[in-house]
């Protein structure tokens, strides 16, 4: 219950800012508060919210959005593949509920925790998350940009160096980990660059590139419960 | 602007369904060894192609004020571990590179 609390803190603190941006944002795109309100609570998911305004503005049309949603978001599939191998049996009967609140931070936390996750452990870590990322929306819309512009700039590393603070423990323990990040990492750059494949894919390219070269390469068997 | 619930509805459906479906399809089953340690470099490989190269965008008009919040971050990780004061360090830095103070 502490460690949740303690792992979900983070993503937290992490969600304002962003949440808060996004909440400034929709008034300028004269969305009312209630439909900023929905944005945050159905969908809840950070950087698609941002991508739907800006097509909003362009003037796409439903189905160029919700396909671009799905697109952008698909990477989570793949994150959720991986959850369901480290969850507790007892969470078994809440899969609806635990599926919703799998983003890219919270899968990020959850997957380097120790043993099976239980439904309490991952619903804390995701209320966690979901409150701040709704909350902050709202009070974006509400109160605007009200802190300084530098300070909600600088915040805006926050969720990149949580995920590296996540991971940096398992890199140091293992050469394969370190490996497995930096090439994924290259990789997303150079398929960026080139820039041929739509938002979203290049990273579900590297998840599935990098993870079958591991599964090709790396032979003995892992018999531990954390990734690797 | 006026059709823009049915939008949030769909975006909303569009991406429940794939966090649901492989906790559908997989919770129930043992997999296959080769596509266990394919699932379990599933994490190290997405938080790679997550933190590089969006951190560089993170502070946009001036990207190295973020990588300067990612190096402490780095080092503070590597010699203390602990997740939030390398968070919020970082963020500490950032802002002081921003500033010009750094």
């Amino acid at each position: 219950m502490k460690n949740a609390v303690k792992a979900g803190f983070p993503i937290f603190i992490g969600y304002i800012p962003p949440a808060m941006a996004f909440g400034v944002l929709a008034k300028t795109c004269s969305i009312t508060l209630f439909e900023c309100f929905l944005f945050s609570a159905a969908v809840f998911a950070g950087a698609s919210q941002f991508i739907a305004l800006n097509l909003l503005m362009t003037g796409m049309g439903t189905a160029g959005i919700i396909l671009t949603t799905l697109l952008v978001n698909f990477r989570h599939f793949l994150m959720s593949a991986y959850l369901s191998t480290r969850i507790d049996k007892l969470a078994k009967k809440y899969l609806a509920l635990l599926a919703f609140g799998v983003t890219d931070e919270v899968f990020s936390v959850l997957s380097f925790q120790k043993g099976q996750l239980s439904k309490s452990f991952i619903l804390i870590v995701q209320f966690s998350a979901y409150s701040a990322w709704v909350g902050g929306s709202v009070a974006g819309f509400i109160l605007g940009g009200f802190l300084p512009e530098l300070l909600t700039k600088s915040m805006g590393v926050a969720l990149y160096s949580l995920l590296l603070a996540i991971i940096l423990p398992e890199v140091k323990k293992s050469f394969k980990t370190a490996l497995l990040v930096i090439t994924s990492g290259v990789l997303n750059a150079v398929l960026i660059k080139l820039g041929f494949l739509p938002d979203g894919w290049t990273i579900i390219v590297c998840i599935l590139v990098i993870s079958c070269a591991g599964a090709f390469f790396i032979t003995e068997n892992p018999h531990q419960e954390k990734s690797l | 602007m006026n059709n823009i619930i049915p939008i949030i509805l769909g975006m909303a459906a569009v991406t429940y369904l794939p966090r649901l479906l492989p906790f559908l399809i997989l919770s129930n089953r043992t997999v296959h060894k080769r596509l266990d340690v394919f699932l379990k470099c599933i994490p190290a490989a997405a938080i790679g192609a997550l933190i590089i190269p969006g951190v560089l965008s993170a502070t946009p008009d001036m990207p190295m004020a973020a990588l300067g919040g990612m190096i402490f971050t780095l080092f503070f990780g590597l010699w203390r571990g602990g997740i939030i004061i390398p968070v919020l360090g970082s963020v500490a830095v950032t802002y002081l590179i921003l500033l010009g103070m750094i």
